[in-house]
């Protein structure tokens, strides 16, 4: 538990010291958000409809910009060398390093969302379900990422093979995600949905730091 | 005490050596040779665990490496070609954040170790900007922490000025005193006391004793 805590508060004031790449997240997310109201124009009930998918995927796309950023730097100063070859179990590592990449890049998107679903005119209960929806869903990008971050390591393009490899991960998280705002509003309710979501948080934060750090240590090869 | 029995290590399908055998007595050191490319960091990375060998085993204390890693790496000081220090943060934090996995080392232990290294403990400029062999004397302040019984580093000396090299003989001597154990590659001779013997990567120079 102390190298939990060891490697999340160094994770956390790297991110500190690099604001930079936290705001990049944020700025991409919030132009990718804005830039869909401005091009479709005032029609309410289109972009009132459109909206949880259109945050929802800006959200993804900017937790994906922020993924290669997550063990890349530590292989390259040798520091993730560090880490695999302290008396902790890489997995609890392996989270302690994914909470820290949520906390930097995804509660941002989480916490500014609702500003953003202001543009798109939803209403307060929706705006409330699409923060739920993202709060129970961001976790799971990270977590899923970590694998595919941690399998491209040291890669060439990276980047583009990251997506590769996520995005049939991603699309389950996706679909259940931008549903909960619908399946509310339709009635239909919301429960099924975040139970979903629930449940596949569940088996990832178990299972997604096992395969993290396996990954990791062939990589470290 | 490390003992390292018939070991071969492969890299993808090649082979890079093979009946790598030898044992280092607490107290000992060994300076492993060879050319460049003869194996001599895939040597180090099977020895720390960081590798998997094809077959042959590593044990310390008598127990196999992969039976007891946790206690294994909390002997272990391994310094690789790369520095391990992250380049946003000052010397003081970054080992800090090296000690802090196991346990936190002191301020007044931080500022020791890096007067030891001839760093200065207040400077506070991010390693960023600092030389190549400044880096490296950061990265080798972890030798005067802590207690690790067993070094295993990888060119120590690289960009180390003269008076740089002398302190961290001094402080390799003094870990040597202490009954610790030390595995080192380098290019060039090491002036240590104590039992010191060489292991050969491939064939020996014999020019080049």
């Amino acid at each position: 538990m102390n190298a939990f805590v060891a490697v999340l508060r160094r994770d956390l004031l790297l991110a500190m010291r690099r604001k930079s790449d936290v705001a990049m997240t944020l700025f991409f997310f919030i132009m990718v958000a804005s830039l869909f109201p401005l091009a479709i124009g005032p029609e309410t009930a289109l972009l009132r409809t459109i909206a949880p998918g259109v945050l929802w995927v800006a959200a993804l796309l900017a937790s994906l910009l922020s993924l290669p950023r997550m063990f890349e730097t530590d292989f390259a100063d040798g520091t993730l060398e560090q880490l695999a070859l302290a008396p902790a179990p890489l997995a609890l590592i392996a989270l302690a390093k994914i909470l820290a990449h949520w906390l930097g890049a995804c509660v941002p998107l989480v916490v500014l969302a609702p500003v953003l679903a202001l543009q798109f005119g939803l209403d307060a209960r929706a705006i409330a379900m699409l923060c739920l929806s993202l709060a129970l869903g961001t976790p799971l990008l990270s977590l899923l990422g970590a694998m595919g971050a941690a399998l491209t390591l040291g890669v060439r393009g990276g980047g583009v093979l990251v997506a590769l490899i996520l995005m049939p991960l991603y699309v389950p998280v996706l679909i259940f995600g931008a549903g909960v705002v619908d399946a509310d509003a339709t009635g239909m309710g919301a429960a099924a949905n975040l139970s979903l979501l629930g449940a596949m948080l569940a088996a990832s934060l178990f299972l997604a730091p096992l395969g993290t750090a396996s990954a990791l240590r062939i990589a470290l090869e | 005490m490390l003992e390292v029995s018939a070991l071969c290590c492969m890299r993808g399908e090649r082979e890079i050596f093979r009946d790598m055998s030898f044992v280092l007595a607490d107290g000992a050191w060994i300076h492993i040779r060879g050319e460049n490319g003869a194996g001599k960091t895939t040597l180090l990375k099977a020895l720390t665990g960081l590798l998997r060998p094809a077959s042959g085993s590593v044990a310390w204390n008598g127990i196999p490496l992969h039976e007891s890693r946790d206690d294994f790496h909390r002997d272990l000081l391994y310094l690789g070609h790369a520095n391990g220090i992250k380049d946003d943060l000052d010397a003081a934090e970054n080992l800090m954040l090296a000690g802090s996995i196991v346990d936190a080392p002191t301020a007044a232990e931080i500022t020791l170790a890096m007067r030891e290294l001839g760093l200065n403990p207040s400077s506070r400029t991010p390693v960023r900007s600092l030389s190549q062999g400044q880096k490296r004397r950061v990265a080798l302040s972890r030798l005067a922490l802590g207690r690790t019984k067993l070094w295993i580093l990888d060119e120590p000396f690289a960009a180390l000025d003269t008076a740089a090299v002398a302190s961290v003989c001094r402080l390799m001597d003094r870990h040597l005193d202490r009954g610790g154990a030390l595995v080192l590659t380098s290019h060039q001779e090491v002036p240590l006391g104590g039992r010191g013997t060489e292991v050969w990567i491939g064939t020996p120079q014999e020019n080049n004793p």
